[in-house]
Parts: C-alpha cells; structure tokens; sequence
C-alpha cells in the first residue's frame, strides 16, 4: 500500500483534506507535524496548501528550514515523488526544490475560485492517470500565485517540457477567466528536471469527492498509488 | 561588540510590483498627481553580535542570501552602525 506523508505546518489548512483524497484512493496517508525528522517510510510526500507561518517574511519562507524538510529535500534527492500544493509550492520554489518563485497576485485579489488548466505533463507520479492534454477543473484559493521566474528558467522550463499545469483561456463551456493572477506563460503548475517533485497552485484534493462539486483532481491522488504500483513491480 | 544592521528588501526592478500600482493609483486619486514609480518593499531592523563592523557586515548578507530576501525576485541593501 502506498505510504503517502502530509507534512503539517503550523498554519496549514488543506492537510486533513489531502490525507482524506489519498485515502480516498486506498493510500495509507498520515499526517507528519513539521518537526519530526522522518517520513516513516513514506513513498509521497506532499506539502498541503494554506498560510504556513502566517506568511510572515514571504509565503513558504520560513516553513522551508522546518526540521522534516530536510528528509524531505532526502526523499526527493532519492527520487521519491513530492508534490507541493499552494502554500506547498511556495515552499518547494523557497526551498529551490523548483526554480522560480510566487508573487502577490497582479490582479490585487486574493482568488478563490475554480479554473480550466491543461495537463500538459503526464509521466509524473502525479500525473500519469490524465490522458495527456486534458482540461481539468480545479479550485485556487491564492494571493500569491504569479509564478516568475529569470528569463533563462522560463526557456529551459519550456523546451524541457516541466510546465505540469497551465491555465486556459475560457471556451463556451468554461465561464471562466484564464489566468487569475498574471502567472508568466499562464503557469499553473512546474517539476523539477527528473520529474519527480511537482508544484501547483490548484488545489486537487479540493476537487476530489462528488460532494464537493468537482472530481478532476482525482487523479493526481490515483496516480500516486498507481505510479508506485509500477515502480514496485 | 553590537551593531544596528538596517535591511532593506526591494521587489527586483522590471518585475510587476502590483502594491506599489495600487498605492500609486491611490496617490492619484488623492491629487498628488505629482506622485509615480511607486514601489514597495519591507525594512528589517536587527541587532548584530560581532567582533568588528565587517563581521556583521558579512553575518548581515548571509542571513540576507539565506532568508531575510528572495534571490529569485528581491534586492537588498544592508546598513551597519554601531550601537
């Protein structure tokens, strides 16, 4: 069974969700509170949304030194799969886990709502359920999303095909605007050049229960269990 | 010896600084036409422990380079004096 890991910081708030749509899908997922050491064996680690450290200094700033994030930066190296969501994200591009960083919104909102992205990269372990190019509909709940990055990251990110997420213009069916927060190149989501550490704005395990509304962030948690299925086997 | 170490952080120059618009609009509204180029950052004021004005100096960058700024998105400018 996989082991999926939630890492809980003081002031995080989608990190109960994240262990029920892992569990959802057959995952052992537990929560680890920021100053343990070790991942107890886990196969994923994933860094929930919400305001880490309130946000002091810069969102993820200081979350990154917590004590487990040194197994953390342990797993990833080992290959072992890490998504970062929201606040996670943040974190991870603090971390220079994932190049670039997350801006104050240029729209001075802070937005909450759903949005159309593409999945543009589907051999991560988070990722390998979506047919290549589908249009999900994911919740954000961000005011700082606006991913930047050195004009030489933004290329390399883009021959290298590591965009994992990008938001999409509206189409008929989809009311919605594209790009709630003036993200470069309408970055949704980004890996690192293995592949196997993932950061996104979106929030999927919000997006993961017919009660809620919306079910398209499923697959990045059935993903999870399958992609470890193959990598056992 | 203590030093004074002022630390200021600047969004990087050329990147959208969607507070220093919002407050320059504002500027606007209020008549202060006069008023543009808004930009806004954060000051950090910390006491330094060190045996001369250049090891703090140093100390002052690292923790600049470690924490205190976004090498990705930020500027700094460190003042040190003496207590």
């Amino acid at each position: 069974m996989t082991r999926v890991a939630v890492v809980q910081f003081p002031g995080s708030n989608s990190d109960v969700d994240a262990v029920r749509a892992a569990e959802s899908v057959g995952a052992d997922a537990y929560l680890v509170w920021h100053r343990e050491e070790d991942l107890q064996g886990a196969d994923v680690v994933i860094l929930p949304g919400g305001f880490s450290y309130g946000d002091y200094l810069r969102s993820g700033a200081i979350a990154r030194f917590s004590p487990i994030m040194e197994a953390v930066q342990r797993h990833a190296a080992e290959g072992g799969p890490v998504l970062g969501i929201c606040n996670g994200f943040q974190i991870l591009c603090e971390a220079q886990m994932l190049p670039g960083a997350l801006m104050r919104n240029a729209g001075l909102t802070f937005v909450s709502k759903p949005v159309d992205v593409i999945v543009e990269r589907t051999d991560t372990a988070f990722t390998y359920d979506y047919e290549p190019d589908s249009r999900l509909r994911l919740p954000v709940a961000h005011g700082e999303g606006r991913f930047v990055a050195e004009p030489d990251t933004l290329r390399m990110l883009e021959a290298e095909g590591r965009v994992v997420l990008r938001y999409v213009a509206a189409t008929e069916r989809s009311p919605f605007q594209p790009n709630p927060n003036g993200s470069t190149n309408h970055i949704a989501g980004i890996c690192n050049a293995e592949g196997n550490v993932v950061g996104i704005m979106p929030h999927p395990e919000r997006a993961a229960d017919r009660l809620l509304g919306l079910t398209g962030g499923s697959g990045f948690f059935t993903s999870m269990v399958t992609s470890d299925h193959e990598s056992s086997t | 010896m203590t030093f004074r170490v002022h630390v200021r952080v600047m969004p990087r120059e050329g990147l959208l600084d969607p507070q220093g618009q919002a407050v320059e609009h504002a500027l606007s509204a209020l008549g202060f036409e006069e008023a543009g180029g808004v930009r806004i950052g954060r000051a950090i004021e910390l006491d330094v422990s060190a045996q001369s004005r250049d090891e703090a100096e140093t100390r002052a960058r690292l923790m600049c380079d470690k924490l205190l700024a976004n090498p990705v998105t930020e500027d700094y400018l460190l003042e040190v004096e003496e207590d």
